[in-house]
């Protein structure tokens, strides 16, 4: 296509890296034709006007604002086309991922440590199909990290406290550089991994080749029963809880009147900090497990409850 | 010194360290800021030499996590935010006004000892064991995983803010109520305009850092949680509240420069400066703008999609009043009569390497690329671009140009305009490779990295040893120029400035009859001798 | 003896209006300083209103009322000593602003008590930090800004006291105009803790309690 006529830019291997390497290229384009001529009129002018040259300097400009205007407007209109460019790019980027087939990732001092729904793990590696959108779901152990993939011209940060959503697609097979890019202590330059993205059999075949455990909801839900989720949110219970069989993806009434959707996010703070949003009709008696769980724990236990609300996980 | 001057008013220790002269001051300060900028320099060449190879061979990961945090820290806040204000801008801002001294001489020593005590103490902490959180302080992990001495850095940096305010705060009450009969907002010299720009961000934007720092410091030693996700804070606060002053910081980091820039440029070129209200206001457009774009340092963080827009959209609006300032100097060498003394060739390379600096501003402005780029380093190549290439290379060049009025010497031409060049080739050579890694993907404070960089780095290390050593041959030809020097005459660049039109060294009270201004600055006649601002 | 001018000066009036004006300036910077803490308050409070205001049911407001009628009180007394400043009335002038001390002493003290029940309470984050479950979180932030923001005021309000103290002392003896300037300067900054504790006030202890 024409793009690959333009100099330093390839079409790369995620659906937009294309698009930004042409965001490159264009900045890298207006940068020289700009600093080209910059040095061009310093060069120039040094020359022409240095002191020991004897020509005319005579009717000097003294009306400025006529060139103030002019390269003021020109650098406007030139950066608000930049920024629009950007910017759209950049929602394409980090638009919501599709719900198709997800990826968890726990980001902790110092590794990332991937899963499967299946109950495939990975330590600094993430196996994908190529030309799938794969929705990564990102949290942090501890302190802020952040996944990045040079090759996918892709980046987030893993900040704790919150579930990250971030889409990733590669479109050739290959192996690509995983780095940190979030200072987080003594080994961040060791924090680093590789994606590996292969052809559709082969990574049906990898993931059966892989020693599950278990599928994460299977594990989810032993834990469910091991943690005593189940002593309250269970069918035998005589605690009044809210049933959570059906409950992901739908609209929550909440105590105060508003309604909030239970996605990944609702499941893990009513896990974390179960008095925060209080489900109407049901009196704040749930403990909080903060400090009792991990997030690997957490995604297990959020896989479980995706799939008995009748969604894949 | 044969007439009196402020250097031989007094001999004792304590004419210098209780002194309320701004002159004495000036120089009490430049004392300090080369023992910082050593310091700083000794971490970043520690840094250089172990990025030479991926491997770690030089320190271990904890050292260097210390290193690159001391760095940035005391070259932020003991070395580039305090230089050309504090050390130019005190010397020269009285004499440029026509006034005695600066409005508040006891406030003004005040910010000297202020900085001393923090810098003092910073120090501390580098030798009890250092820091380790990067000089941004990101929570949670300043605030509970570190097991550096972070309480300590960050009172250091809070009392040396003091400073900051104090010294802001002098400056402004100083523009307005003690320029000299004569001397409207519009008669100023632009050096002024950019101070004042200056002076108004570390008023404002400095307080907000102190709040931030006691927060950091409350909840280490407390044990509380504000930044801790677990008990329902949020780390994303710390950065807003941090970048908040942070980005204002970076224009305190630069304004100064551009200031300078605008008194060498008009000098060397024999003409007044192209478009002088539009440059003083893009001054002021860059300080004011400069606090709406903080959120361009957080646009991979999570904050919200149209939060990045509204910052990236700011962030560009900002770089228009640079540009602005740009092709205005640029214009103001057209039909000039350059002479290409030492100041000049700063001035020169200031406005080569600060555009670049500024245009991949852009392109870290521009939200998809910066998703890419950010936290790798191709920002460390920007803002080096902009912090050494820019106002390191403008102090230098003021250094140069107020040298014979500061010390009443004149330095080698010759050594000066060598190490203008050879500065300008070690820092490209030291920094440009660093977009290309960047733009590779190479991210920043790695200690180590893939084989792939190498190349890269090793000519960013080898150009650093070339920048150390051009930077040190300042030290060799004006530190000669003290003792053996020609004395320097009062204006020997010919230049109409206020300040020139008093003896090398300046007498202790300035000014033996008050001056009267009757001109505009940068006025030079048809055959570009300077029209004294007081004549 | 006649006031001297510092030789950057060309009058007295022109000494006396830098400073004033010196202190406007450093007021501005004061506003920036409790107006970060403020800012981080109402992202917090955005974020767990219920919380906010049940931990905020839980300061003392008879406390708090008192201290902000003293300190109200107080500043009127400050501007009444501004207004009387003259040599025939330096004693009245000096009078009013040791009651003001007084009573900003009294501010100091009614704080101090307030502590001291917190404490005793555990309602000190970080020291035994106690509160009903549900909300325990958001409140532990809202004490958190509690205490650091009533803390730093009251640093300032101890630095006014002594600005106040060493006006008084000054204007007792045999007040001039550089001394008129000097007791302008201090009354702004006075009012402006002042104003800065109406915020306070404001923002903490009237957070649920409006029913």
């Amino acid at each position: 296509m024409w793009r690959e006529w333009i100099p330093f830019w390839h079409p790369g291997v995620s659906p937009h890296g294309g698009d930004v390497d042409l965001l490159f290229v264009g900045l890298l384009f207006a940068s020289a034709l700009v600093l080209g001529l910059l040095f061009f009129l310093l060069a120039l002018f040094c020359v022409r006007y240095r002191a020991s040259n004897a020509i005319d300097r005579g009717h000097q400009t003294s009306k400025s604002w006529h060139w103030e205007v002019s390269w003021t407007a020109a650098s406007f209109v030139c950066f608000l086309a930049l920024f629009v460019w950007g910017a759209v790019i950049y929602f394409q980027i980090y638009r919501t991922p599709p719900d198709e087939l997800s990826v968890f990732v726990v980001a902790k001092q110092w590794m990332w440590k991937v899963q499967h729904t299946g109950g495939q793990s990975e330590i600094n590696a993430l196996h994908i199909p190529i030309s799938r959108p794969i929705r990564l779901v990102m949290a942090s152990q501890d302190v802020i990290h952040s996944f990045f993939i040079p090759a996918l011209r892709l980046k987030h940060d893993v900040v704790p406290g919150r579930y990250q959503d971030l889409e990733i697609t590669a479109e050739k097979p290959g192996h690509y550089h995983l780095f940190c890019a979030e200072y987080c202590g003594t080994e961040h330059s060791g924090m680093t991994g590789e994606i590996v993205a292969m052809e559709a059999a082969d990574f049906a075949a990898w993931l059966t080749q892989q020693a599950p455990s278990g599928p994460l909801a299977q594990e989810g839900g032993a834990l469910f029963r091991e943690l005593g989720c189940s002593g309250c949110h269970g069918g035998g219970s005589k605690v009044h809880a809210p049933p959570l069989e059906g409950l992901y993806g739908k609209p929550v009434p909440l105590a105060d009147g508003s309604f909030v959707t239970a996605d990944d996010k609702y499941i893990r703070d009513s896990i974390l900090l179960p008095r925060s949003q209080i489900a109407a009709g049901y009196e704040p008696l749930m403990p909080s497990f903060e400090g009792k769980v991990s997030e690997d724990q957490l995604l297990r236990l959020v896989a479980y409850i995706k799939s008995i609300g009748g969604q894949r996980p | 010194m044969s007439e009196d001057n402020y250097l031989n008013a007094g001999y004792s220790l304590r004419s210098w360290f209780l002194t309320t002269d701004h002159k004495r001051i000036a120089i009490l300060y430049f004392a300090s800021l080369i023992f910082f900028f050593f310091i700083g320099g000794a971490a970043a060449t520690m840094i250089r030499i172990e990025l030479a190879t991926p491997q770690a061979d030089l320190v271990s990961s904890d050292m260097y996590n210390r290193l690159f945090t001391m760095h940035g820290i005391i070259m932020v806040w003991f070395f580039l935010i305090p230089s050309i204000p504090n050390t130019l801008g005190n010397f020269i801002v009285p004499l440029m006004i026509g006034a005695r001294d600066l409005a508040f001489p006891r406030l003004n020593l005040l910010s000297w000892y202020l900085f001393m005590l923090g810098g003092t103490v910073t120090l501390f902490a580098i030798l009890a064991g250092g820091v380790d959180t990067g000089w941004t302080f990101y929570t949670p992990f300043s605030t509970l995983y570190s097991n550096s001495y972070v309480v300590l850095a960050v009172a250091g940096v809070f009392i040396a803010g003091f400073s900051s305010i104090l010294t802001g705060l002098n400056f402004i009450i100083t523009f307005h109520r003690l320029r000299a009969p004569g001397l409207t907002w519009y008669r100023l010299p632009l050096f002024i305009w950019s101070l004042y720009a200056t002076s108004v961000i570390l008023v404002l934007a400095t307080p907000v850092l102190a709040m931030t720092l006691v927060l950091i410091a409350v909840e280490r030693v407390l044990g509380v949680g504000i930044f801790d996700p677990r008990i329902g804070g949020d780390p994303l606060l710390f950065q807003h509240l941090f970048w908040f002053y942070s980005h204002p910081a970076v224009y305190i980091m630069i304004l100064p420069g551009m200031g300078v820039i605008n008194e060498l440029v008009s000098c060397f070129s024999r003409k007044q400066v192209f478009g002088y209200k539009f440059v003083a206001w893009a001054s002021m457009a860059i300080a004011a703008v400069g606090f709406l774009v903080w959120g361009h340092h957080m646009f991979v963080s999570g904050q919200s999609l149209l939060a990045s827009l509204v910052f990236s959209f700011m962030s560009f609006i900002v770089a228009v009043p640079s540009a602005i300032k740009v092709f205005n100097w640029t214009a103001t060498l057209h039909k000039g009569s350059i002479h290409f003394d030492a100041p000049m060739l700063y001035a020169l390379a200031f406005i080569g390497l600060f555009t670049i600096g500024g245009l991949t501003g852009l392109f870290l402005a521009c939200l998809a690329y910066d998703v890419h780029a950010t936290d790798t380093y191709f920002v460390v190549a920007h803002f080096h671009y902009i912090m050494v290439g820019g106002m390191v290379t403008a102090y230098f060049g003021g250094l140069h140009y107020w040298w014979p009025k500061i010390t009443g010497r004149l330095y080698s031409e010759y050594w000066a305009r060598a190490s203008a060049v050879l500065i300008f080739f070690g820092f490209n050579l030291t920094f440009f490779p660093q977009f290309v890694l960047g733009a590779e993907g190479m991210p920043r404070r790695y200690h180590v990295y893939p084989p792939e960089f190498q190349v890269w780095n090793v000519l960013s290390s080898g150009g650093a040893v070339i920048l150390a050593v051009a930077y040190l041959m300042p030290m060799f030809y004006l530190g000669y120029s003290l003792f053996f020097g020609r004395r320097a005459p009062a204006n020997p660049w010919n230049a109409p400035g206020l300040e020139w039109q008093t003896p090398s060294p300046p007498p202790e009270h300035n000014f033996d009859t008050q001056p009267v201004v009757t001109r505009p600055p940068y006025q030079y006649s048809p055959d570009f001798e300077a029209e004294p601002q007081n004549a | 003896m006649p006031d001297a001018v510092a030789p950057q000066f060309i009058s007295v009036r022109h000494r006396d209006e830098t400073a004033e004006l010196g202190m406007w300036v450093f007021i501005a910077t004061e506003v920036l300083l409790f107006g970060g803490l403020i800012l981080g308050y109402l992202v917090y409070r955005h974020a767990y209103p219920a919380a906010f205001a049940a931990a905020s049911r839980h300061t003392e407001i008879v406390i708090g009322t008192a201290n902000t009628a003293i300190l109200l009180t107080s500043s009127f007394l400050v501007a009444w000593a501004v207004e009387v400043f003259a040599a025939e009335t330096r004693k009245i002038c000096a009078g009013l602003l040791w009651a003001a001390i007084v009573l900003g002493m009294t501010f100091i003290v009614l704080k101090g008590i307030e502590y001291a029940g917190e404490y005793r309470e555990h309602l000190v984050p970080g020291i035994d930090f106690n509160f009903k479950a549900n909300e325990a979180n958001g409140a532990q932030l809202f004490f958190v800004f509690y205490f650091v923001a009533t803390a730093i005021h009251a640093l300032h309000m101890l630095i006014g006291i002594g600005l106040l103290a060493v006006m008084a002392t000054l204007t007792w003896r045999s007040p001039s105009t550089r001394h008129r300037a000097a007791l302008h300067s201090t009354a702004l900054y006075w009012h402006f803790v002042d104003l800065v504790w109406i915020f306070l006030f404001a923002l903490i202890y009237l957070p649920g309690r409006s029913s």
